[in-house]
């Protein structure tokens, strides 16, 4: 078997295309997952509701991703786009990871600076918003990356709801043309083409956080 | 039993304080008044700390009442009866307390301006001009004019603890709480401190009550020395009479036992 060159060339815009959707997915996905990640997490300090979002979100960790998928996609409305409800349960998913994160981040805030808060009277914005939460999520900012590239490796997972991402958009052109060695290479390669980088930048902001 | 009359500013009527089954205050009552400066002394656990987290609101009260300037401070009224205060009673009224903590606890995620302007700001309502003006003036008290910009990483301890007294006073409170400012201080850097708080006693008439192991600084600065022990008063009197002649054998071996440490 010889490696097609031309052949390969000729589908890298539709594999692009894939791409572009992957991408889509992770960063649409990673918005839901950082700001409803961060809600819940502030939410889990709440009496009795905390305790109940806490096991909606135990739930979320312990039943499998595409199961969830799947599930939800069949329940939601035709007028729905396939890629909509694939950013909105990825997103959702691994906002109980990132809660998890962002917890143990408030957790790790010093309870004296609380106190200094409440000694000052700051009202609970400030006290979030200017105290607890920028210390917080510094500390938790490579934790936080971690999960974006996770992220992006799970979205093939979203073929399963017919989401044209790049590993289904390799497996249709591949079979058409019958070069599923080169289609799924190219995808492997593309997957790396955007993890390292990725890498490389939480690397940095973990370097530049860690100091303090 | 203290005076509660009208004129205490702060009045513990029967207070006691639990944690579990450990009983840090037991029936306490007393009295300050309005520009009093009272020392606390006493062993460690011996609740003067928690009387002082009882008035910043850090803790409630399990029994009994806190009035300050005559008006319920731990309870609030409804009805003709007392219930326990709720939050929004709460802050309307401790915004008249400051508190210095041992451990300085300043916002290390802002300068030291943001530390002192932050709730002049966003609780007093005041314009940034004069919350600056304010946090210029109190670091020139403590001596730190020069450090207004700097992050509380890039101080000392003492230089923190002098920016966290600024940063209560920035409130213009009527009542200074000081919870052992200077224990986590190393030896050479508790006399600034002290300085700044024997200054800010000579020229403000601020209600303070001071836990500390200091006894020159309590003798200086005090007009009434309360005496812990178990969770109750065991002795007070003027600093002269705690100091130079105390009657009861547990404060006589507490105040050995802190003279033997050094201080």
């Amino acid at each position: 078997m010889i490696w097609d060159f031309e052949w390969t060339w000729q589908v890298m815009p539709d594999l692009m295309q894939g791409l572009a959707v992957t991408v889509q997915a992770t960063v649409f996905g990673y918005l839901i997952a950082l700001v409803l990640g961060l809600a819940i997490a502030m939410v889990r300090r709440v009496p009795v509701i905390g305790t109940i979002v806490h096991a909606v979100m135990e739930f979320i960790r312990t039943t499998p991703l595409l199961v969830q998928l799947v599930f939800v996609f069949a329940l939601a409305p035709s007028t729905v786009s396939a890629l909509t409800v694939g950013i909105v349960v990825l997103g959702v998913h691994y906002s109980a990871y990132t809660a998890e994160v962002y917890r143990s981040g408030i957790e790790g805030v010093p309870k004296g600076q609380w106190e200094a808060a409440r000694a000052l009277s700051l009202p609970a914005g400030r006290t979030w918003g200017a105290v607890v939460l920028p210390q917080a999520i510094r500390k938790v900012i490579p934790a936080l990356g971690n999960y974006l590239i996770a992220m992006f490796k799970d979205t093939p997972l979203l073929l399963a709801i017919t989401v044209t991402e790049l590993l289904a958009t390799a497996r249709q052109v591949g079979s058409a043309g019958f070069r599923i060695v080169e289609a799924y290479t190219v995808v492997g390669f593309l997957f790396l083409l955007v993890s390292i980088p990725s890498a490389i930048l939480i690397r940095r902001l973990e370097r530049r956080y860690a100091a303090v | 039993m203290p005076p509660s009359d009208a004129q205490a500013l702060i009045t513990f009527d029967q207070v006691v304080k639990r944690f579990g089954d450990l009983t840090v205050l037991d029936h306490l009552d007393f009295s300050v008044a309005p520009g009093e400066r009272v020392t606390l002394i006493g062993p460690s656990g011996s609740g003067k700390t928690t009387i002082l987290r009882l008035l910043m609101t850090l803790e409630r009260v399990t029994e009994g009442t806190i009035m300050v300037e005559g008006e319920p401070f731990s309870h609030m009224p409804r009805g003709d009866r007392l219930v326990p205060a709720n939050e929004a009673y709460l802050s309307a009224r401790r915004k008249r307390i400051g508190m210095v903590f041992q451990q300085f606890n300043l916002f290390p995620n802002m300068t030291v301006r943001k530390n002192l302007t932050e709730a002049p700001v966003h609780v007093l309502k005041l314009s940034r001009a004069e919350a600056d003006a304010r946090a210029e003036e109190l670091l020139e008290l403590v001596g730190l004019s020069d450090k207004i910009d700097a992050h509380p990483t890039q101080l000392s301890g003492g230089q923190q603890q002098r920016v966290a007294i600024a940063r209560a006073l920035a409130m213009r409170p009527e009542i200074l709480l000081l919870d052992e400012v200077t224990s986590a201080l190393d030896p050479e850097l508790v006399a600034g401190v002290l300085d700044v708080l024997r200054t800010i006693a000579e020229t403000t008439d601020i209600t303070m009550l001071c836990v500390t192991h200091e006894m020159g600084f309590a003798r200086d600065v005090s007009h009434r020395v309360l005496m812990f022990d178990e969770g109750r008063i065991a002795e007070e009197g003027t600093p002269d009479e705690i100091f130079g002649d105390p009657r009861e054998e547990r404060t006589k071996s507490f105040l050995k036992s802190v003279l033997d440490n050094g201080h």
